[in-house]
């Protein structure tokens, strides 16, 4: 780790997140390749890169939804299995189907289910923390919605939900502001805050670099292998920018909020 | 949007219709049909209806998991175990559909192992095992059927189903195999629902789920197997599937879905085999999916919400809607542009501009009382112009509700124009808004007057 300013993450404050030496590979074909990362606890954190640089990859490996090559992944000093319940998860929005039969409360319901336990059924008080979760993200009036009838940013804040309710300390969201209206990335970027306000640690896949140094104070920027990772105000240079995407962030040119890319 | 009562009082309604049909059924078929009821036909009637509850909740599963083409393999990967059960152990029935059982399951883990370990996609696993299989399973039971042993009698009904094959035990093995896959179902109903729903999040959560889906599949492989004798190896994805689509287009809840497909399935299964004893030569597995497919046709061109007359109702109906509200606003800004909100507009004006619109929004204008026609031309009434000036009003606020949410401190709502927006935010932010109006209305009075 080469970047010292700000906040350390070795003294300044716990590790939440400790990767070591993972690869994942798809077909022979690495994914990610030999990632070290540490995600310092309280911080809110973007995954940039570019297309098939192995974000959403990253995520699922942490979260052992895909085998892994080798390394390791450590919450908290610990195995995945072990805290499950400190972890709260955000899938794309893409990856399940909108007319399944269910309700938004539902949906949202499913977030306890981990912590129910095989077997045992939701309840009412169960029905009320996830209808304070709607509230949190502006949808209480969604509650009893067919969930095919959710536009794009509804389907996100009813994902955004399930997550909330599991009053998790770690979040880890895959790819939340992907095509949503301005609606919605205020309520989520809102609700990011409010997250970090109350101490947790977010690790957010994001693609849109013009709104990342605006929305996030950490950041890994990510090519199959971690290019760069630390406080955003240092590590989110043009440097480190074009050594992640090559020559292509040269479109970043409009609507300039990068310092410093002019003149590169 | 139905509310969830009133659609839950739609189910309810339409599972009592469905088992009043089911019983005039009987007489009907008695009467028109010159049906005999007689031991054979009450047996296999229960049967067909017990597996139709049995595949009807099961298939529930494989159409929302989109596997209804796996269902279609599974079946067909059925019948070598058939014939080699035969071959080794003899007609027992049981053993038979063990064999049935074994290598139709067989079949699932082969699809899983492919798909999962090469590149070969789903679609085209589940069509080599659906092939290969059938192949194995034709070739052994013509070569079975060769053999000079009068016991391999009747061994082809696997292929095509044949009801009277059915007799009381069968009718007691479906009853109870299905009653402990439904106690499996009930048991785990919350982490099917999540696998079906979101895999991806279910194993974030800590469920097995590959324990999960296999669990899921087995019970499926029940149920054909269990349906195997009566509709046969080639139709039994339709007894899975039909009901579970036929279902689904009426309510939005799993668990609605599931009994309701339960009840469809019922009435498919015991219809069908009821029909099909109108002559002896009336296969009854055909008959049971003809009249289960009848099912799907009439949801899916009746239901409310997603059947097709619906569909056309309701476009209808937001035509009629969206032309009167056009129209409506298009009279009061022409008669305020021209000086007073009562001003009429001339018709060909009107009709220039908006075409069979103009006709559709005036013909329903009229009807409410919002307009009055004098002399060829159109006009607003006192009413109409009061619901003018509330649409105009309720459109001004939503703008200003774009613009100056984040201002003002306003909750974050989904922008719908077509609704009241005290009925979308709490009055207090109503207030809000109209106050910001009214300043920027006085504001642009001032500018006018000062000029």
């Amino acid at each position: 780790m080469s970047v010292h300013s700000g906040r350390d993450p070795q003294n300044d404050s716990a590790t939440a997140l400790e990767i070591d030496d993972l690869t994942v590979a798809y077909n022979s074909k690495p994914a990610i390749w030999d990632i070290d990362l540490r995600v310092p606890e309280g911080v809110l954190m973007a995954v940039i890169g570019p297309n098939g640089a192995g974000k959403s990859t990253l995520i699922k490996a942490a979260l052992k939804l895909i085998p892994r090559a080798a390394g390791t992944v450590q919450f908290y000093g610990q195995p995945y299995e072990h805290v499950r319940g400190l972890v709260g998860y955000v899938p794309q929005r893409g990856s399940v189907d909108w007319d399944f039969p269910t309700t938004v409360l539902d949906v949202v319901s499913m977030g306890l289910y981990g912590r129910l336990g095989w077997i045992r059924r939701p309840g009412q008080s169960e029905r009320e923390s996830a209808m304070h979760a709607l509230e949190q993200v502006g949808m209480q009036d969604f509650a009893d919605r067919q969930i095919s009838q959710l536009s794009g940013g509804q389907q996100q804040r009813t994902f955004l939900a399930r997550a909330l309710v599991q009053d998790a300390r770690f979040y880890l969201m895959d790819e939340p502001f992907a095509a949503v209206d301005a609606v919605t990335e205020r309520a989520i970027i809102t609700i990011l805050r409010q997250l970090r306000a109350r101490g947790k640690t977010v690790v957010v896949v994001h693609h849109d670099l013009q709104t990342a140094p605006e929305y996030f104070d950490w950041v890994t920027l990510l090519n199959v292998e971690i290019v760069a990772t630390g406080p955003i105000a240092t590590t989110f240079t043009p440097e480190n920018l074009r050594r992640t995407y090559g020559g292509r962030v040269a479109y970043l040119h409009e609507g300039q909020r990068i310092a410093g890319l002019e003149e590169e | 949007m139905p509310k969830p009562n009133t659609s839950n009082r739609r189910i309810w309604l339409l599972i009592t219709a469905t088992a009043i049909i089911a019983a005039l059924f009987i007489p009907f078929s008695q009467l028109v049909l010159h049906v005999q009821y007689d031991y054979t036909l009450r047996t296999v009637a229960l049967g067909g209806a017990l597996l139709g509850i049995v595949s009807g909740v099961l298939g529930c599963f494989a159409v929302l998991r989109r596997q209804s083409l796996l269902g279609d393999a599974l079946s067909h990967a059925a019948l070598p175990g058939v014939a080699i059960a035969f071959l080794l152990a003899g007609r027992d029935l049981a053993l038979l559909l063990i064999g049935a059982g074994v290598t139709s399951w067989l079949g699932v883990w082969f699809i899983r192992l492919v798909t999962g370990t090469t590149r070969i996609k789903q679609d085209a696993a589940m069509g080599i095992v659906l092939a290969a299989w059938f192949a194995a399973g034709i070739a052994l039971l013509v070569y079975i059927q060769a053999r000079p042993d009068a016991s391999q009698a009747g061994l082809d009904t696997f292929i095509f189903g044949q009801a009277a094959a059915i007799i009381e035990r069968d009718v007691r093995l479906i009853a109870s195999v299905g009653a402990v896959s439904f106690i499996v179902l009930a048991l785990f109903w919350k982490e099917f629902k999540l696998i079906t729903f979101d895999p991806e999040f279910a194993g974030a959560n800590g469920f097995r789920v590959n324990l999960l889906s296999m669990t899921l599949s087995t019970l499926i492989v029940v149920a054909i197997v269990l349906g195997l004798q009566l509709a046969g190896v080639i139709l039994m994805v339709g007894m899975l599937i039909a009901s579970g689509i036929a279902a689904r287009q009426w309510t939005n809840q799993l668990g609605q879905m599931v009994i309701l497909s339960a009840v469809f399935g019922a009435f498919a299964g015991g219809a069908g085999a009821i029909v099909s004893a109108v002559d002896a030569d009336i296969p009854t597995g055909p008959l049971i999916v003809v009249v289960a497919f009848l099912l799907v046709a009439l949801s899916l061109g009746f239901a409310p919400g997603r059947g097709l007359v619906w569909t056309l109702l309701r476009q209808r109906s937001d035509r009629r809607r969206f032309a009167a509200q056009t129209i409506l606003e298009d009279l009061y800004h022409y008669a305020l542009d021209h000086g007073r909100a009562d001003l009429p507009a001339p018709e060909p004006f009107l009709l220039g501009v908006r075409g069979a619109t103009a006709r559709e929004g005036l013909r329903q204008l009229l009807a409410r009382g919002h307009v009055q026609r004098s002399n060829g031309a159109w006009m607003l009434t006192p009413a109409g112009i009061e619901a003018a000036t509330r649409d105009d009003r309720n459109h001004q606020l939503w703008s200003l509700y774009r613009q100056y949410a984040d201002d003002l401190n306003l909750p974050v709502i989904a922008e719908d124009r077509q609704q009241d927006i005290a009925d979308a935010l709490p009055p207090e932010s109503v207030a809000k808004l109209e106050y910001k109006l009214d300043t920027i209305r006085n504001a642009a009075t001032n500018a006018v007057t000062k000029n």
